[in-house]
């Protein structure tokens, strides 16, 4: 190997790593990193998108358990909620599988974008009641 | 051992939320993260919300609930042949030294600073679904 594509390999390997350290830090503190890693596959690596998507949820898996378990150190999960919910998820997605044939993720996916717009800006510009009187009460553990 | 008194602080844990609305949601995250490859975190932390205060518990538990999902959709994923475990690979070590930092830095900042992040993260997603 030349000492130009050397250098190259070299930068492309550092750009994915930027891309993965950034996703994977995201994922960890549950925003959504999925989307980043995605955005770059798509935007700058040219990955088409079904593969994208594919590279995306392999990624998240081992990046989920290491969060999994240094968020379980800090009591921050409730294994129950997440049992329930991931249970009824998978009878989702699995409709979500085949419903994928049926019906096209044009309208649907504009659904969720106005639904993420709506959830955004009250995330961003109202306080929860909760939230108020944990930031108050100093002698409450914020976990 | 779980500590449940921080976590479900006021809202009493998931068996005292309305069971039809937590169905629902259940579903609905499933179905985001299988029709639209990802998502279903960010539709898991509204879910959440109704049930436990603490926005750092809602965050880290989304994470746990679109796991197994994230895996069956993998799995679907290998088996048909979209994707390959060697495409992946080149991104997984950064991932994961991502993840720890993440975690780290979830120790320093206040529930509100991460509600708002987020929410920012919601916004630009949201344009981004509807603009595409």
């Amino acid at each position: 190997m030349g000492r130009i594509e050397a250098v190259t390999a070299m930068n492309e390997f550092l750009i994915m790593s930027a891309a993965g350290f950034v996703a994977g830090a995201a994922s960890s503190l549950g925003l959504g990193g999925g989307g980043i890693l995605l955005l770059y596959l798509t935007l700058f690596a040219n990955v088409e998108q079904l593969r994208a998507q594919g590279i995306n949820l392999i990624f998240f898996i081992p990046c989920a358990v290491v969060a999994l378990v240094m968020h379980a150190k800090e009591n921050r999960i409730d294994f129950r909620a997440a049992m329930f919910l991931g249970g009824f998820g998978l009878i989702g997605a699995v409709g979500g599988y085949f419903l994928s044939g049926v019906i096209g993720g044009e309208w649907l996916s504009k659904i969720f974008g106005a639904y993420m717009l709506l959830l955004g800006a009250k995330e961003l510009f109202f306080t929860p009641k909760a939230e108020k009187k944990a930031a108050s009460d100093t002698s409450s553990v914020d976990r | 051992m779980l500590n449940y008194t921080v976590i479900y602080s006021a809202k009493g844990g998931i068996f005292n939320m309305n069971r039809k609305k937590k169905i629902l949601g259940g579903v609905g995250i499933g179905l985001a993260n299988g029709l639209l490859g990802s998502g279903g975190g960010m539709i898991a932390v509204p879910v959440l919300r109704h049930e436990m205060d603490s926005s750092k518990a809602v965050h880290a538990t989304s994470i746990a609930v679109i796991a197994p999902l994230c895996l069956f959709s993998a799995a679907i994923s290998l088996w048909g042949g979209r994707v390959a475990l060697s495409d992946a690979l080149p991104y997984i070590p950064a991932g994961v030294i991502g993840a720890v930092a993440g975690c780290l830095l979830m120790n320093k900042i206040s529930g509100n600073l991460l509600r708002r992040i987020f929410g920012a993260f919601a916004i630009w997603a949201g344009l981004r679904l509807l603009l595409r």
